[in-house]
Parts: C-alpha cells; structure tokens; sequence
C-alpha cells in the first residue's frame, strides 16, 4: 500500500495482522479548542504515576511550595520527579483513591492552591538546544518529570538512552482509541509546540528519519504538522489507514517500518523509538522554557457528559472538578472510564486525580456502552484469532487460561498479548477474554515469584548438606589419623609418662583456650557492627557464614585435646 | 459520584451466538424448500420431528444438569443440529429413529461432553453414523425424486408410513423407494458397468441425479450467503471441495469410464451440505485458518477415498467425524507466527 507523503514521494506501509474498524465517537469532543480549566479546590499528586520506582516526597505537611518546584523525586534511573502545579500549601501526604485499575489507594501529596499561581525559580531555557549536549538535554528531561504521556507513562529520559544509534524516530499520533481526541486537538491547536519537541527529539536521537504518524481520520492534524515540516530536515508526517489498535507501539512499527519489535524486547532492538505527540509537546516546554510538566490535555467525553470537549487540566485535578468544568453529568451514567473504551479501566469513583497518563474520562450512557451480556461458552469460532493484532490464537489461550494451565498458556505466547481488546469486542460468546489473560499473567508471575523463592531455599539447603557432609567427612578423616598415630605409638612409652606432666599440659591447654576465647570477645565487641539495615538475602549469607564458624569453633578445641592427650 | 466498575474492553458487542446460530439456519432453508419441492412432506416432518426433539432433549439434560434451562435453548444450537440431521436422513425414515438420533446427538454426542462448545464430534453426524450403522435399510431408502414418479404419496399416507409403518394396499417399500444416485452409481460401477451406460438412465441430471442436484445448488447458494456474512470462513468450504475435485479429476482422467466425473461428485450427496454446513461447524472442527484448509481438504480427499472405495455410498459423516478427532493436532501444528516471533522483515 503506498500512501502519499512529503513531497509527493511515496512511502511503503505495511500492515499489521487483524484489527478492528471501531465506531470513532471522536466528534463529540472535537467540536471546539481545548479549554482551559480554572484553578481546583485541592490537588491530589500520585508519587507513583510512572513506571519505576515511586517517587519519595521532598516537602513537609506546612510547607508553602510554588508552581513548577519539585516536590517529589528518586534517586533510582528508572523514576521521574512530581512538580506542584500551582502555588499553595500542603495540607497532607498520605493515601488517596488513584487511578488504577485494582481501585486501590495510593500516596499521594495533597496542595491546596493560595490562588496566586506563582511560579518558582525554573531552570534556565535550552533555546539553542542543538549545541547543548544530549546528556543536558536529557538531565533537563529528566528533571522535568516527563513520561510518556501516551499511557505508558515511561519515564521519557530514560528511553532517550537507547546506547545505540536509532534509524527511526517514530511520534505517535496515531490516537486510534475511540473517543480520545486530545492529541488530535493539541497537534490541530498547538502544532509549532509539537514540532518543536520533535525537532528536539530527532537532535537528541540523531535517527536517519523522524515519521510522525497520524491516522488518516485527521485530516487538520496531518495538515496542521505537515505545514510546518521544513524541506531540509529528515522529518516525515505519515498517514496511516485507520485501523484500531494502529496506535499501539509494537504495531505502528510494523506499519511504518515492516519491523517487528522481538518478543518481549524493546523498540530499540530494531533502531526504532516511539514517543507520543504529548510527549514531544512537554519536551519542548521543558527545553525551550525550562517548565516541568504539571498540566496536561485531557478528553472529557461521553454521552454522559453535557458539554465534552478538551481540558487543559493540571496534574492532580480531582476528575469530578474537571467534569464539572464540563458541564457535569448528564443522563444518568453508570460508568466512569479512564482512558478510551478498549483499553482504558473503570473507575468506582470520580475523587481520583488526573495524572501525566491520563488522556480521557469517558462517561457513557449505559446505551451508549451497554454491560455484555453473560458470557456463553467458546464456541471456537475464531473471530478472536482473525482480529489479533499479535496473531495469537485468543481461543485457545482463553481455553489454558481457563483450565489455569499457565505453562500451556504460555506456550501460546500468553505474554506477547497487548491486551488491545479486539478479540473481547467480536466475540459471539461475549467472553471476557482479556480478563482471563490478565488473570493468567498474573497468576504467571506470582508462580514465577515462588518458583524463584522455593528455589533459592533449595539451594540453601543443598549447600547447607554439603557443608554438613564436609565436616563429616573431615571429622572422619581426622579419627582415622589419629587412630593410626595411637597405633603406631609403643605402648611402653605411655605407660612411663609421669600423670602430672599430663595434668600440667591439660591445665595449660585450658589457660590457653580461655585465654583466647577472651581475646576474640574483645576483638568482636572493638569492631563496629555493619549487621543492620541488611537485605534478606545478606542476612541469609551471614547466617550461613556464622554457623560454618561455630561448626569449626567446635571442633577444633576438640582436635587440639586429641592431640595433647 | 460512584461508579459499577467492569473489565475492558467496554464496548457494545456486535456478535452473538444465536445471531451466528440464526444465519445458519437461514442459509439451509432454501435447500431444505428445495428438498420438500424434489422428495415430498418426508423431509418437512423430519424436520419438524427432530427440530422438537432436539429442543426436549437439550431442555431435559440442562434440567438433569440443574443449569438454567432456556438460554441453551435460545442460542439456536439444538436447532441447527436438528435441520443438519433431518436434511441428511431419508424422508421416509420412521419417526422413531428421528427420535433415536437427536437422543444420541444432543444427550451423548453434546451434552454429555458439557454442552455446546465442548463435544469433540458433530452431534448430527455422530447422529447419522449411528442409524446408518445400525439401520442401514431405513437408512438407504431414499424416495426418487418426484419428477421421476407419476404418482406420489400424499402427507396423510406419508403420516401413517412414517407413525404406524402401514403403507396404501397396493404399494409395497420397494416399489416406492430407491437408492440414491451415489448409491445407484457404485451399485452398477461394482457389476462392471460403463458410466456412459450407467447415465443413459433417466435418474441422472446434467451433473448428478435428477432433483438431488438442484438440492445442491440451493445449500451452494446458502453456503455462499454464509461466507459472504462471515457466518463460515472460505477456507473449510473451499478446501473440501478442492479436496474433492482434485482427487475425483485425478481419477477421472486415469479412466473416465470407471470413475465418474468431478462435478457429479460435488452435486451428489452431501457433499455440497457437508463443505458449508456440517464440515465448518466451529466447535468440531480446526480453528486456525491454516489449520482448517488442512481440515477441508482432507475431509474432500476422504468422502472421495470412501465413495470410491469404502462399503457406504456416501462418506460426509465418516469423513467429518474421523478428521473431528484429528483437528486438536491439526490445530497445534497450524499455529500462526506471533508477533516479534521470528521470520518479520526485521532490518
């Protein structure tokens, strides 16, 4: 399939195996720019709204932060720090509902904003970003606190450090979800703010190309970011059919590029990095002014809604303010979503924060979305296999997962699963499918886990009996030695040997035992202690260690006595 | 506000299990009008016969099995096994042994493997095999078309032959019945006779008997309707009867006199049935698309070998259960690349 792009010139796309064509739903929240929103009542922050380790909080309850100062970080490489989004005092750290699909709570820091929305001291702007060194530019990334703002919400920095030269930089802008539209109203709004975050992108990458890919169901984006593509530069806007799960990383490789990123491995194995068009707009407002990213777009859409649209909403807006700004509710929904309709979670309630990763709330009706139906049984159809976008065999997964036969599972590839949806979506049968892979994974890695577990107590013990059979061994060894010397002696020799001589010896022997039995006690007390703060595992070893000595200390007084007597 | 949570995806479904079970059903009523046009008031009855039956006996089993008895009921499965088997049997076989099969296909064939989407084997052909085996003559005894007949029996004697087994005065079974063209071919091969003699008969049509291959045309054309609605994919359909005419070609042009001609083979019997409507039920048969060109392709090749070679007329249910048993292996070794699995362009 050849589609027309920059300059007339041609380019190959490739297809990636099933997917689905999806009732869009996208105008209902396209109809006007993206709003602004006003300033919420309180701001609930998530420490861990990124993949990695979870940020620690670097501000006191009291304290009086302002806008754009870090208040969260880690010293780990995998982590990003959390920034205030307005000025304020924090009222409280402590658990708070997050958006996350097990509905548990997490920490999170809470400011209530003063109103003044008064900026911190920001680091000085990059303008001149293509003199500046990567690793700059990187640190600048890094302390900006940007993720990647697609979902995935991997810290962006660290995917900027692939330590190989990358042959193409690709900018999601596909947007394939059905009724999320807010990257397509931030390239059709903003476009000058993305291409700088993806000219920035490709100074840092040095890639041979840049593809920003867009689905061809948006016309002013592609033209919005086409316009402002300069001849001289290895930048390409590509459009891409419409064809639900396109947008998904491993996929959209494969269309642009006929790659395919191995299992279980990264887009850098095939000189490919993604990034999403949100992402490259939040790298060139930490660049190019230094801002860390506190605010993001968000769709707030849905039958549900009275007047959707596009929010420009800071990080920490508690969505029931943000759906008021809204308009509020309308029509009497029955279901929160965060994200789009195929991927995205349900909420139990409307008193969590948005975070860098969400990109929608959608409210539908229960028309508009209804309940499936009860779930028959598999009447192996093969539907699910046609639409897969990793060409698995979705029927029979659903049938190890349900027999909970995890290796077989497995086998069928369990973990290459993007857990897109498709294969739920045309099931006849109205099975959950992608709720049994879910299970299945999981119920995977906590098998993984105590496999891991059981195995390092088995070596444990195996060491533990061979020690056990050493001792023995030289134990023996020993009584056989002095067994022979005893025979070899002439009786008459012992016999001569006056008793208070051996008296004598034994009581020196004891002196010198307790003589250094005292010395080792104050040589143990005279040495500091480095025995707290260890890991289970150090302290296994050191348990380890303690008894072989105890096992030595026990029997070398008793081979010093054999000797002497 | 608080909100019922659920799993994604949250989509309204567009598939449903009596939808799909609802077209099948729709895509076998213009061969089956066809068959009561060419055959008579029989295969009306056995329809309705089996259709009644099925639907007791899967009610009765979901009652024994203390499920909820009416969802099995509206999925329409019973009832698409029901019109398999009552378009396969002869319209004369009495009402008893419609009985019998749909006790065996839906009890011991279904719903004793845990219902629809678990029994190894097509119930209604599992059904068939069973009365042909144990009652070949009721089996065999097929009424000729009614173009060939100057007089046929009306629904009240067709009634009494079917209930009480008593048939008008002057008619016996023998004179009202014939064997069916697949029957008749292998009967006249077997003493030795010319195709060219065997069709100067006015039993035989352009492609096979008189009025049997206009059945066939009507299911191609419901089997086609199917493919274009996604009901069915192509691949078992086509590979069946690939499977078919490669092995009918192959021998026909070896010896024309002896092995009759490709398409009298597709347009004969079940097989034109059997590649839409019997061979592509889903739950028996392989699920991978690789897998289910193997699947076709070696029920056609089979029908043919026990056509040609084997001591029953026609094969379609011989044939779809043996490969049923092989489609699990077929399926392990047809799987599809995955993604990132190797054998991708990569570079």
């Amino acid at each position: 399939m050849y589609v027309e792009a920059k300059r007339g010139k041609s380019r190959e796309l490739w297809k990636f195996h099933g997917g689905l064509h999806l009732p869009e739903h996208k105008d209902i929240s396209l109809t006007r720019p993206a709003q602004q929103t006003s300033l919420p009542k309180r701001l609930v922050l998530p420490l861990h709204q990124h993949i990695g380790v979870p940020a620690q909080p670097l501000i006191e309850v009291g304290q009086h932060v302002l806008k754009g100062q870090k208040i969260a970080d880690a010293s780990t490489p995998v982590t990003a720090p959390l920034h205030a989004p307005t000025s304020g005092t924090v009222v409280e750290i402590g658990d708070h509902p997050i958006p996350h699909p097990s509905g548990l709570p997490g920490q999170c820091i809470v400011i209530e904003p003063d109103g003044r929305d008064e900026w911190s001291e920001l680091p000085l702007p990059i303008t001149d970003y293509l003199s500046a060194d990567t690793k700059t530019l990187r640190e600048r990334i890094r302390e900006s606190g940007i993720v990647g703002m697609g979902g995935a919400t991997f810290p962006s920095a660290v995917k900027l450090n692939p330590g190989k030269p990358i042959k193409t930089l690709i900018i999601n802008g596909a947007e394939c979800e059905p009724y999320i539209t807010c990257d397509d109203r931030l390239m059709q709004d903003d476009p000058q703010r993305v291409m700088a975050g993806v000219r920035i992108l490709q100074h840092m990458l040095q890639s041979e190309e840049c593809l920003i890919a867009i689905e061809d169901n948006k016309s002013e984006a592609i033209l919005a970011l086409h316009n402002l593509v300069q001849d001289d530069e290895p930048i390409e806007v590509i459009r891409i059919p419409t064809l639900y799960p396109s947008g998904g990383e491993k996929q959209l490789i494969r269309i642009l590029t006929g790659r395919e990123v191995p299992s279980s491995g990264l887009p850098a194995q095939v000189d490919v990095i993604c990034h999403n068009v949100a992402t490259a707009a939040a790298i060139a407002d930490a660049v190019l002014e230094g801002k860390p990213l506190i605010s993001r777009l968000v769709t707030i859409t849905g039958e549900g809604i009275r007047e959707p649209g596009n929010f420009q909403a800071m990080i920490g807006t508690p969505a029931s303010e943000l759906i008021a700004q809204a308009g509020g509710y309308q029509n009497n929904p029955q279901q929160l979503i965060m994200g789009g309709p195929m991927m995205g979670f349900d909420l139990a309630t409307d008193a969590i924060p948005i975070t860098k990763g969400s990109n929608c709330l959608l409210c539908p009706t229960s028309e508009e979305l209804p309940r499936p139906e009860a779930a028959q049984a598999c009447i192996r159809c093969g539907r699910c296999a046609d639409v897969c976008p990793a060409n698995l065999l979705p029927q029979q997964m659903y049938w190890y997962s349900r027999a909970k036969d995890l290796e077989k599972v497995q086998d069928y590839n369990l973990f290459d699963c993007i857990e897109c949806g498709c294969c739920s979506h045309v099931c006849p049968s109205h099975i959950p499918l992608v709720q049994y892979y879910r299970f299945a994974k999981h119920e995977s890695w906590a098998q993984e886990q105590e496999r891991r577990e059981s195995e390092h107590a088995k070596q444990r013990h195996d060491a533990r009996v061979a020690r056990l059979e050493r001792l023995e061994a030289a134990r023996k060894a020993r009584l056989r030695k002095k067994k022979e010397a005893l025979d070899k002696k002439p009786p008459a020799k012992k016999a001569a040997k006056p008793e208070a001589t051996d008296k004598e010896s034994k009581q020196a022997a004891i002196e010198a035992a307790m003589k250094r039995a005292a010395e080792k006690k104050a040589k143990q007390q005279a040495q500091p202690k480095n025995t707290e703060n260890l890991t289970p595992d150090q302290q296994a070893k050191i348990e380890a260690v303690e008894q072989r000595r105890k096992a030595t200390q026990e029997s070398t007084p008793e081979h010093e006595t054999e000797q002497q007597s | 506000m608080e909100f019922q949570t659920h799993s994604s995806p949250h989509t309204s479904r567009p598939n449903r299990v009596d939808k799909v079970m609802l077209q099948v059903v729709m895509a076998l009523i213009p061969g089956t009008i066809a068959l009561v046009f060419y055959f008579g008031w029989g295969v009306l009855l056995n329809v309705i016969l089996a259709v009644a039956s099925a639907t007791a006996f899967e009610a009765l089993v979901m009652k024994l099995r203390k499920r909820p008895v009416l969802p099995p009921l509206f999925d329409l499965s019973a009832v698409v096994t029901a019109l398999l088997f009552a378009v396969a049997i002869p319209p004369l076989l009495p009402w008893w042994l419609v009985v019998l099969g749909m006790a065996f296909a839906i009890i011991m064939v279904k719903q004793m493997y845990g219902g629809l989407g678990y029994n190894p084997f097509n119930p209604a052909m599992a059904a068939y095999v069973l009365l042909l085996i144990s009652y070949p003559v009721e089996m065999t005894s097929w009424l000729p078309p009614q173009l060939l007949v100057e007089q046929s029996l009306s629904l009240g004697e067709i009634l009494s032959f079917k209930f009480a087994g008593t048939l008008p005065v002057d008619l016996t079974l023998d004179a009202i019945t014939m064997a069916t063209p697949l029957d008749e071919m292998r009967t006249k091969l077997d003493l030795n006779q010319m195709i060219s003699e065997i069709r100067t008969s006015p039993l035989w049509g352009d492609f096979g008997g008189q009025g049997w291959e206009w059945v066939g045309n009507w299911f191609l054309m419901g089997g086609i309707w199917m493919v274009y609605k996604r009901t069915i994919t192509w691949q078992i359909p086509l590979a069946f009867l690939t499977g078919l005419v490669g092995m009918a070609t192959l021998f026909w042009l070896f010896d024309p006199e002896s092995f009759p001609f490709p398409l009298f083979h597709v347009f004969s019997g079940g097989a034109i049935l059997g590649a839409f409507f019997i061979a592509t039920d889903p739950v028996t048969a392989s699920t991978t698309r690789a897998g289910q060109l193997i699947y076709g392709a070696a029920i056609g090749v089979l029908v043919y070998i026990i056509r040609t070679w084997g001591g029953y007329p026609d094969a379609v249910a011989f044939a779809v259960l043996l490969m049923n048993m092989a489609a699990p292996t077929i399926d392990y070794y047809t799987r599809p690349r995955v993604y990132g699995h190797g054998g991708a362009k990569n570079g």
